[in-house]
């Protein structure tokens, strides 16, 4: 059933706390991502990481505060759709990077 | 014959209005899957591209390199125009599913205007690189890096023309089930092209900057 129904009607607020909340974390991330990409003091692969880390934090606050992820009037078949999308998107990129790795012209 | 109640009708009557309006109709919820069906294919559209991208990331031809080339004031800039366009886009439904018709077109505009904002932005650093000589066929490093953010460019400017045209539907029509499914699936997409706008903000221009 659905989530996240709001019935205020005319005297709800300009912009709720939710996504005012999701809209700061998304800043958040965004910013302390740049700070670390800055800061230099980890190595590449540590700073690429915690920087992925931080990417798929920030699509989860896209998802949850934003795009009402959790709504549908029946079964949740979206989710089962994104999440095939998105095992699909990791086949093809790490897959690609990984089967390039055999390519000595490749660093 | 269907009259124009019939095929526009309001929240009346509809599920007690236990349901957002843009579900309440028979092909509103349907259009809905579909659409996330949709995102789930263009995340692969985006995969492959991406994919390219760090394949051919070194491949530079003795041209300019990642690092060189991205300046950390413009693609902030880029980034926290986004970021606000799909806060504020999320207002829009917010202030759809409360009725608020007005607050809805604000939203809406406003959402739109980051989004020219940011396209603007966008087509200004492209512009920058071609005249620094860092044009798409210079390597193959910027051939994958322009289609890569040239393809989020090209949909965020088709979401752009489609946005307008809800916001002149919504004028006229008002906030019906019709209208409420289209609204939501806009914000959908747009929220969308900023999820795919944090990868390449961390994969594209954030690994230029660390490397």
């Amino acid at each position: 059933m659905t989530n996240g129904r709001m019935q205020e009607g005319k005297h709800a607020p300009l912009i709720p706390m939710k996504n005012f909340v999701g809209y700061l974390l998304s800043l958040v991330l965004t910013f302390a991502a740049l700070a670390l990409g800055m800061a230099h003091v980890l190595s590449f692969g540590a700073v690429m990481l915690i920087m992925l880390l931080l990417a798929v934090l920030q699509v989860v606050v896209q998802l949850i505060f934003f795009m009402h992820f959790t709504e549908s009037d029946g079964p949740r078949y979206h989710i089962v759709g994104l999440a095939l999308g998105a095992f699909f998107a990791l086949c093809v990129i790490f897959g690609s990077i990984w089967i390039m790795t055999f390519n000595s012209q490749v660093h | 014959m269907t009259t124009v109640a019939e095929k526009r009708p309001t929240n009346a009557g509809h599920d007690g209005g236990r349901l957002p309006l843009e579900y309440t109709r028979h092909e509103g919820p349907l259009n809905i899957l579909g659409f996330w069906i949709f995102l789930a294919t263009d995340v692969v559209l985006f995969a492959s591209l991406f994919a390219t991208y760090f394949v051919l990331r070194t491949h530079v031809d003795g041209g300019p390199t990642d690092k060189e080339l991205f300046g950390i004031s413009g693609f902030t800039i880029e980034t926290v125009l986004l970021l606000t366009s799909s806060f504020t886009g999320s207002l829009a439904v917010y202030a759809m599913r409360n009725g608020n018709k007005k607050r809805l077109l604000g939203w809406l505009i406003v959402t739109l205007l980051l989004g020219i904002a940011f396209v603007g932005y966008e087509l200004h650093e492209f512009l920058d690189y071609a005249a620094e000589g860092a044009t798409m066929q210079r390597s193959a490093f910027l051939s994958a890096f322009f289609t890569l953010v040239g393809t989020h460019g090209a949909h965020v400017t088709f979401g752009i023309i489609w946005m307008a045209s809800i916001i002149v539907q919504i004028a006229r029509y008002g906030i019906d089930a019709i209208n409420a499914r289209k609204t939501f699936i806009v914000s959908l997409y747009w929220h969308f092209l900023d999820i795919i706008w944090i990868f390449i903000f961390t994969t594209v221009y954030m690994m230029g900057v660390v490397s």
